[in-house]
């Protein structure tokens, strides 16, 4: 079926995106029965839509096309966002590259390394836990992780992760094993993970979905390196492939491609359809009984707010992680550019102790929180050989590398505290290629964020310098504001992460939430949000695997009807 | 001939280029790659059709599979946009301009390789060193591009046999044979 030969409610459902929430939202609405038509503005590079069977071949260990040519989207020059760190700067300091998460069948997950971990029982309850901070919105989330268990081990069964159960000792109860065990560890996560345990922290194998063996149809990962930003050539990664598969299989899914939802049409608190807008630039409306939007906690509350959706808290509480880099110089090579980016992971900095509780008081806080820590880190030479100045020398320090080969990091996921003046709304001005309104992201981190960091980095330089590091050298992203600091470079107040989140929290009370528990908008409840836009809080985790076990839980209700 | 630069243009260039990373103690640089080919590639990457824009994949060949990195995919439509506005320029038409006129990169080269001038080539190399730095956001712009192409695969121009990845003992892209368990885990 082609976009625009079809009649009125031929889908039950639209669902707007393709990345692992719409993904998932379609697989469980199409078990549960319904027609759904998933909507993806990018391009499909990722499944034979005649045979879902059988996966296109287009992705390659090509540094040029994916870092730095576009080709996973979405490209800048056509489709920029807008960046300021608060209202004071006027309008806007920054029209580009934004924190870019892919435009393409797949989304953000054809690009990420695969870090799919669950969140901590914590993660769910944190007002309770650890109480509120002066200047956030810190919330419990209206869901447990008791709640939300069944559908983090389905996550992991439909991606195939690989993972050791019981080798996390803070991780919330599971009820199965990983489907797969992990895959071989990168030689430098092998000495900085024996540094951290000797520090007394508690490193184990990265949940990754990445097949450490054929699983789903598809091979083992051959350890290839261009795991980061890259699609995979072999397609090893699971995420998520293997939910569209099983939707479009189904006989009930179809995806349009290269199509552009510009508004949910919405009358009288009920959707109707949603407005398409196509490669040749015919507009219509598609009609449907419901409608998920899984655009990402960016572009979600851009299409929320075209549709005019009213709601005095859309677009706010937008989250990032905090980033904290800490990288150690080590006297021999290490091999960064062969294996899965990062093999192991620690999450001590998750959990309160006496040593974070002193460093909050001191600097006037309740608490702090750090995030999940991923040894290694995959770097490649063009991203390095622009580090270094160019002229004599520069193939010297190519060949010496002390900047990727020599180089051995630790890159903390730091938990961002949600506030109301962190947002994304409408730029009143800038638009993209196609005329429509770009977002505009105004965001600064919370001191929160910026004590943990130091806090934190101390531990990380330690545990680095006794893996063997020579010398280590730590930065954040976003790094903080300053007349000096430049917009757009590596380190800039735009925050790196491709974590985002917020943006239309979920909640009990329409007061202080956008969606309601299961999801839905209160606005318009047959609108499911489906990304990480609902989250209330960051945690110190990638999203991936949350939004997958939400998207899946929420979706089943939602084809019982609102 | 080069594909989009005069051939003056493209002697300046290859001038700038051996400044930029030069060759040095025995490593190849700029010179030894192609890097000006690359550039120039680029800059008329719609002189071919599927432009030179995205390598199709998913092997080159060089370990294993059959070579396919020097096939390229063609563009959508809106993607045709991104790049050509990239490359050409706005040129004052409407689709290319919602937020105003955009400076191509032919534009740009050409201009900046006017202002180096063409005498640069045989100025002595401290002189064409402070001239770079003279025009440092020109410089800048030649250099983001002379990394791509000293150090990204072969098949968009640089990068000759292999003599940047070679240099710095760098197998590029390893598919579909990938590296063994061992070269991940141990030293």
């Amino acid at each position: 079926m082609s976009p625009g030969s079809t009649t009125a409610r031929d889908f039950d459902t639209i669902i707007v995106g393709s990345g692992p929430g719409g993904s998932a939202a379609a697989l469980a609405l199409t078990e549960a029965g319904r027609s759904v038509l998933v909507v993806e503005k990018g391009r499909n590079h990722l499944i034979d839509l005649d045979d879902p069977q059988r996966l296109i071949q287009r992705f390659s260990n090509d540094e040029i096309k994916f870092g730095a040519r576009h080709f996973l989207g979405p490209d800048p020059i056509v489709e920029p966002r807008t960046f300021r760190v608060s209202e004071a700067e006027g309008d806007r300091v920054h029209v580009g590259e934004v924190n870019s998460v892919p435009t393409t069948v797949g989304g953000g997950a054809v690009h990420a390394d695969g870090k799919v971990p669950r969140f901590l029982e914590e993660d769910f309850r944190l007002r309770s836990e650890r109480g509120p901070v002066d200047g956030a919105e810190v919330v419990d989330w209206p869901l447990s992780y008791d709640d939300l268990e069944p559908f983090y081990a389905q996550a992991e069964r439909l991606i195939g992760v690989a993972g050791a159960a019981g080798s996390n000792p803070f991780a919330a109860p599971r009820s199965a094993p990983y489907p797969m065990p992990p895959g071989p560890a990168m030689y430098v996560a092998r000495l900085t993970s024996a540094a951290a345990e000797r520090a007394g922290l508690h490193p184990y194998p990265a949940p990754t979905a990445a097949n450490s063996e054929p699983y789903g149809g598809r091979p083992a990962c051959n350890n290839c390196g261009f795991c980061s930003f890259s699609g995979c050539p072999i397609h090893a990664k699971g995420d998520p492939v293997a939910m569209l598969q099983l939707a479009l299989l189904s006989g009930r899914a179809a995806i349009w491609p290269e199509t552009f939802a510009t508004r949910v049409v919405i009358e009288r608190g009920r959707a109707t359809g949603v407005e398409l807008l196509d490669q040749t630039g015919r507009r219509w409306v598609e009609s449907a009984n419901s409608v998920v939007v899984a655009a990402g906690a960016i572009e979600t509350p851009r299409v929320l707010l075209l549709s005019g959706v009213e709601h005095p808290l859309l677009g706010r509480f937008a989250m990032f992680h905090f980033q904290t880099y800490v990288a150690g110089h080590f006297p021999q090579r290490l091999h960064v550019h062969r294996g899965r980016a990062v093999t192991h992971v620690h999450d001590d900095h998750l959990v309160s102790d006496s040593a974070s509780l002193r460093a909050a008081s001191a600097a006037g806080l309740p608490w702090i929180r750090g995030g999940m820590v991923e040894h290694a880190g995959a770097s490649l030479p063009i991203e390095e050989a622009k580090l270094y100045p160019w002229g004599r020398g520069h193939s010297a320090s190519m060949a010496a590398s002390p900047m990727r080969d020599h180089l051995g990091a630790l890159v903390m996921q730091g938990e961002d505290l949600p506030q109301a003046v962190n947002r994304v709304d409408l730029d009143p001005t800038v638009r993209d290629a196609r005329g429509v309104p770009v977002a505009r992201v105004t965001y600064g981190p919370h001191r929160h964020e910026l004590v943990a960091s130091e806090h934190y980095s101390g531990i990380l330089t330690d545990v680095l310098t006794d893996a063997g590091a020579e010398w280590t050298v730590t930065a954040t992203s976003p790094m903080p504001a300053s007349p000096l600091t430049p917009y757009g470079d590596l380190i800039s107040p735009i925050p790196a992460s491709r974590h985002v989140m917020g943006t239309a929290r979920m909640g009990r009370d329409p007061a202080d939430a956008v969606c309601d528990p299961w999801g839905r908008l209160f606005a318009a409840p047959n609108v499911l949000v489906a990304d990480s836009s609902v989250f209330p809080t960051s945690a110190g985790y990638g999203p991936t695997l949350t939004i997958v076990a939400l998207a899946l839980r929420n979706a089943a209700a939602f084809s019982e009807g609102p | 001939m080069p594909v989009f630069l005069t051939a003056e243009e493209y002697t300046i260039l290859t001038s700038v280029c051996s400044r930029l990373i030069p060759s040095e103690d025995g490593r190849p640089g700029a010179i030894e790659a192609g890097v000006a080919d690359y550039i120039d590639i680029l800059l008329g990457a719609f002189a071919f059709d599927p432009p030179r824009i995205w390598g199709a994949g998913p092997y080159s060949g060089r370990h294993g599979g059959e070579a396919g990195f020097d096939e390229f995919l063609p563009l959508s439509p809106f993607e045709e946009l991104a790049w050509r506005t990239r490359i050409e320029g706005s040129l004052g038409l409407t689709e290319r301009e919602p937020n105003g006129p955009v400076v191509g990169l032919q534009q740009r080269y050409r201009e900046g390789l006017a202002a180096l001038g063409s005498g640069f080539p045989e100025l002595p190399p401290s002189e064409q060193d402070s001239a770079l730095h003279a025009h440092s956001e020109f410089a800048t712009l030649v250099f983001e591009h002379a990394c791509e192409g000293m150090y990204g695969a072969p098949e968009y121009g640089g990068n000759r046999d292999l003599v940047g990845w070679r240099s710095i003992d760098f197998a590029g892209d390893v598919q579909p044979r990938g590296y063994s368990d061992a070269e991940v885990s141990e030293p």
